[in-house]
């Protein structure tokens, strides 16, 4: 899933300042479950905005609406029929949705609420933690599930390097060194001869390197 | 037992303190009250053996949430009592109302009022 975290609430509260009229999105998708952007993170961000705004004694409505995907057009249109009675939206969703939102409807500025950080798994509940970059060549493969692009912090295809210290990274103690996540799964495996193997220069024209990236499959097309 | 505490203390049941989510305590503010005070069972002693445990987490969070709103957070509190205690359950009562009189009364009455206030007196200036 894409995991995302709330912005700090004065950084919210200050871009909404111009807007009296605000329709608040959520995401039933990705951030409901890291529990970012689903519904009940919009109503509560919902009141923490009108008892600010009360207390200020400046009036505000918030409209809740939480779409099933705001990265699919058929969840964004139904917006349609009223978007346009608010001043601005503010969106819970990740980034992805915040801006498809805001290009279907362009006569509207669409706010972040929310830092879209990592695509990530939930390790216990209220834990998120980053497992893909979306490198666009996987080489789980060959690292036995372990993705050396994410979890080592130099993104090393031969590692580890001199920073592992006690199978823990040299960036933070919380960190474990992804070679040596690699080096213990080959040997969980019965595989450690693998080890040896040298990973081969990577093509990172299919990651971010080479721009933003589309897919295309023809036959869906309608 | 029939002890004295406090009438302006409105009492909201709830099966078990971990039934209480966190924008219910927002909602209480932003209906007007001027506390909330959330009174679980002992820790150790749920009967869903960690309700009232994860209700002291969601208060630490609701705290932040009422700081960052202008509310504050110290008119949100969690107190842990048996069902036997009804001599505590009265004194934490007179205690929460004393300490809520000192805060004042929640911030978007105030608010509320002078707005109302104003009101009145240009519908009375226009008539
Ligand atoms: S907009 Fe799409 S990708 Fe983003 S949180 Fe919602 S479902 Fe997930
Ligand atoms: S190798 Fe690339 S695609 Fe595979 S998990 Fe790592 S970042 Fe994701």
């Amino acid at each position: 899933m894409i995991v995302a975290d709330r912005k700090p609430f004065q950084e919210i509260i200050e871009m909404l300042a111009p807007y009296s009229r605000i329709l608040l999105l959520g995401c039933n998708e990705c951030v409901t479950v890291c529990a970012v952007g689903g519904a009940k993170e919009v109503a509560v961000l919902a009141s923490e905005i009108r008892l600010r705004r009360a207390k200020e004694g400046i009036p505000v409505e918030i409209k809740e609406v939480t779409l099933e995907r705001n990265c699919d057009p058929e969840y964004v249109e139904t917006l349609q029929p009223f978007i346009n009675d608010f001043d601005v939206a503010l969106s819970m969703a990740c980034g992805c949705g915040i801006q498809f939102v805001g290009e279907r409807y362009r006569n509207r500025i669409v706010l972040p609420a929310v830092n879209t950080t990592f695509y990530g798994v939930t390790e216990q509940h209220g834990v998120w933690a980053e497992r893909c970059q979306g490198c666009g060549n996987c080489v789980l493969d060959r690292t036995l599930g372990i993705c050396p692009v994410t979890r080592c912090a130099k993104s090393l295809f031969n590692g580890p390097c001199g920073g592992s210290q006690g199978g823990v990274c040299e960036v933070n103690k919380e960190t474990p060194c992804a070679w040596q996540l690699i080096v213990d799964r080959y040997k969980e495996m019965g595989v450690l001869d693998r080890y040896l193997e040298i990973q081969p220069v990577k093509d990172w024209s299919v990651s971010r390197d080479g721009g933003p990236r589309k897919r295309i499959r023809e036959d869906l097309k309608i | 037992m029939r002890l004295e505490y406090p009438s302006n203390i409105k009492i909201v049941k709830v099966p078990c303190t971990g039934r209480v989510d966190i924008i219910h305590m927002l909602e209480a503010f932003e209906g007007g009250a001027d506390g909330v005070c959330l009174v679980g069972c002992l820790e150790g002693d749920c009967h869903f053996l960690t309700g009232n445990i994860r209700a002291r987490k969601r208060v630490e969070y609701a705290k932040q949430l009422l700081e960052e709103s202008g509310i504050g957070k110290d008119r949100l509190v969690m107190y842990n009592l048996s069902a036997a205690e009804g001599q505590r359950f009265a004194q934490i009562a007179r205690e929460m109302t004393e300490k809520i009189r000192g805060l004042g009364p929640n911030p978007i009455k105030a608010v509320i009022s002078r707005q109302q206030t104003a009101e009145t007196k240009r519908l009375y200036a226009d008539s």
